[in-house]
């Protein structure tokens, strides 16, 4: 027998040997079939259980986790109200020691000026002109019995008095009225200043009275975060996803500084270090331009937190103002310090750029290298930008703070969402298990279908017997 | 108890990372044919050093030194350097190794007999004394070897980690009546290197000499 026919019962007959090991197949199939059956049924039961258990399980998880992320942004949001608030209420403070602190000066000197307007006031006021004595003088003059000619002397005489007198008292009425103009015109640099001091006391007031409006929103913001209301929470999540990509951008840009920085300064610290050495499969020249850089990046963070400008640290934000101040001025210093190295270091690097294109020059062939016309401007240029580059870096701190805090928020949704999808996989994996299952029994009778048929009439002849028997016992 | 065992964990692997440094040193060594007429073949060989120069950095190996009758002898070395850590100061070895290149070439005398294999056996000593960290054999010959009568040659190579680079493997003249020589010659010198435990490279075209030095 070859190799190849093995499995012929009759290798002359490979027909009927097939056909005989079909059969012998098809019983052996019906007669397992049941326990086939159960077993497929188990398996597929206790992978569709296993899924719909795991399913619920990160269902279970992605609720806690969705709770989580809600109380991560209410509490981030009520954070940042409660710092806005604060702010507005600085400022306030700022703008009430700034506009109204002197106000009682203020109030002193408005008092002197209406005191004044008062006393120039009373001082003007136009005095009625004396009554005239000489008017019952002619009278009673006019009633003496007397010569005609001796009383026309004597009235003219009068006449000649009163109009005398009525010039004295109109010169005299004049001057005054004069003197009050005089004094009236005086007045009016203290109304000025009076009407100067109302109109700065109002624009304070009306500021101020923004500043109020502007905290009772934020105030109203703040509660409706304390209360949890949907709409806060969809403005914190739609504000913190925004911050995310904006703090993202800005830091990306931020590492394209930090490697130009890294660029500038990795060369000559080979002169400082060495260039053969490394530190797990780093330069050693490389590790340490990255400490500088980030150690550049450290001092910046705690110059912002020691402003007051980020909130990273709590330990620096809880400590006493002078010392926090003091930090602020030591980090500074150190940066200071860092940057002049850093533009040192950017100037050796031209020279010894020079130094290197002197020598490929000369292997290269050529008598010198040639020599770049105003050099001194690449130069320049390094130096300052090792100089600023550490500064501009201290900007860093602003939006890795809203980062790490957007961060916590982004990150927390895509694992609410990773899980959803997960949980949705082990179900539909699951339901497919089962489905598998009732597959794998009906492709298993199809294979045992010749048995199953005779099966499946026998019973349906002893199903016609037994319908048949009531029948003949009728006819009985 | 945990966080001990963490920390412990953790200063281990760290001590594991730092106490297995890779040598990232290049040592090379340069074999020259003064052997006939190929010493006329030099000033290509003076452009191939200056590209290794130039490619060569701190604390790496070079030297070069001559095939000649017998070559298996240190004073077969025109000149070697060890590169100072500071990369300026290299510059400036590199510029002295130059200059005694430059003189060599300038005085060199054509000698009768071939020694590659002497040749081979003074690098592998040289590079397995710098002990750098990758290793390679530039050979500047046609790879015709002729050793002088009583020389012993037959010796075993262990060129295990050293990579040999034939370059600029010029034809003879009776290559050119059966080239089945050239490559039979070819063929017999990259059976002896691998044998050895090297790694064998042809390179004639001298424009792709970037891959000359092994990373």
């Amino acid at each position: 027998m070859s190799a190849e026919g093995w499995y012929l019962l009759f290798p002359d007959a490979p027909g009927v040997s097939i056909a005989v090991l079909v059969v012998l197949a098809m019983v052996t199939l019906y007669l397992a079939r049941i326990p086939v059956h159960q077993a497929i049924r188990s398996v597929t039961r206790a992978l569709r259980n296993g899924m719909r258990l795991t399913a619920r399980s990160l269902e279970l998880l992605e609720q806690r986790l969705v709770a989580r992320n809600r109380e991560v942004l209410l509490s981030a949001g009520r954070e940042a109200a409660e710092r806005v608030v604060e702010r507005e209420f600085e400022r306030v403070e700022a703008a009430v020691n700034r506009d109204l602190s002197d106000y009682p000066a203020l109030h002193r000197r408005l008092s002197a000026a209406i005191q004044r307007i008062e006393e120039d006031y009373q001082s003007h006021a136009e005095s009625p002109p004396a009554p005239e004595d000489w008017v019952h003088a002619v009278d009673t003059i006019a009633k003496i019995s007397s010569p005609r000619d001796t009383m026309a002397k004597v009235l003219k005489d009068i006449q000649a008095s009163i109009e005398r007198d009525q010039a004295l008292a109109l010169a005299e009425y004049r001057k005054a009225t004069t003197a009050r103009h005089r004094l009236l015109s005086r007045a009016m640099p203290h109304w000025r200043h009076l009407v100067k001091g109302i109109d700065s006391v109002s624009v304070a007031l009306n500021r101020l009275l923004e500043r109020s409006r502007s905290i009772d929103r934020y105030v109203e913001e703040y509660r409706s975060i304390v209360r949890g209301d949907e709409r806060a929470e969809r403005a914190l999540s739609s504000s913190s996803l925004t911050q995310f990509f904006i703090a993202g951008l800005v830091l990306a840009i931020a590492v394209g500084g930090a490697l130009v920085n890294f660029h500038l300064i990795a060369r000559p610290l080979q002169e400082m270090v060495g260039g053969s050495a490394y530190i797990a499969g780093f330069k050693v020249s490389q590790v340490a331009a990255l400490v500088i850089i980030l150690m550049e990046i450290a001092m910046g963070l705690f110059f912002m937190e020691a402003m007051r400008v980020t909130r990273l640290f709590p330990v620096i934000a809880a400590l006493d103002d002078r010392l926090r101040i003091r930090m602020g001025w030591a980090a500074f210093v150190l940066l200071f310090i860092l940057a002049s190295v850093e533009a040192g270091l950017a100037y050796m690097r031209e020279i010894l750029a020079q130094d290197d294109a002197a020598l490929i020059a000369q292997l290269a062939g050529s008598a010198d290298a040639a020599v770049v016309s105003q050099q001194w401007i690449t130069s320049a240029a390094q130096m300052g930008m090792g100089f600023i580059l550490p500064f501009a870096l201290t900007f860093v701190a602003i939006p890795l703070e809203s980062f790490i805090h957007a961060a916590r928020t982004v990150f927390g949704v895509l694992a609410v969402l990773a899980l959803r999808a997960f949980a949705f996989l082990f179900r539909l994996g699951g339901n497919v298990c089962h489905h598998l299952g009732a597959l794998l029994i009906q492709v298993y009778d199809i294979l045992a279908f010749a048995p199953l048929g005779i099966e499946r009439l026998i019973a349906s002849r002893g199903e016609m017997d037994k319908t048949a028997r009531p029948g003949k016992v009728a006819e009985v | 108890m945990k966080t001990r065992n963490l920390l412990l964990g953790v200063a281990g692997l760290l001590l594991v990372a730092c106490s297995q440094p890779t040598d990232h040193r290049q040592g090379v060594y340069m074999l020259l044919d003064t052997s006939g007429t190929y010493t006329q073949e030099l000033t290509k060989a003076q452009s191939i050093m200056n590209y290794v120069l130039a490619k060569l950095d701190s604390a790496d190996v070079f030297a070069v030194a001559r095939i000649d009758t017998a070559s298996f002898s240190e004073k077969d070395i025109i000149a070697k350097v060890s590169f100072d850590e500071q990369p300026s100061r290299a510059n400036q070895q590199k510029r002295a190794f130059l200059e005694n290149i430059n003189r060599f070439v300038r005085d060199v005398k054509s000698s009768t007999y071939t020694d590659i294999t002497g040749g081979l056996l003074q690098g592998v000593e040289f590079l397995r004394e710098a002990g750098t960290g990758n290793k390679t054999i530039l050979i500047f010959s046609d790879m015709k070897e002729e050793i002088p009568e009583g020389y012993v040659r037959d010796v075993p190579l262990d060129l295990k980690g050293i990579q040999v680079v034939a370059l600029n493997v010029t034809k003879l003249r009776g290559d050119n009546i059966d080239p089945r020589e050239y490559a039979g010659r070819l063929e017999a010198w990259r059976s002896k290197v691998e044998n050895a435990g090297g790694h064998w490279r042809v390179i004639n075209d001298l424009e792709r000499l970037e891959a000359i030095i092994q990373n």
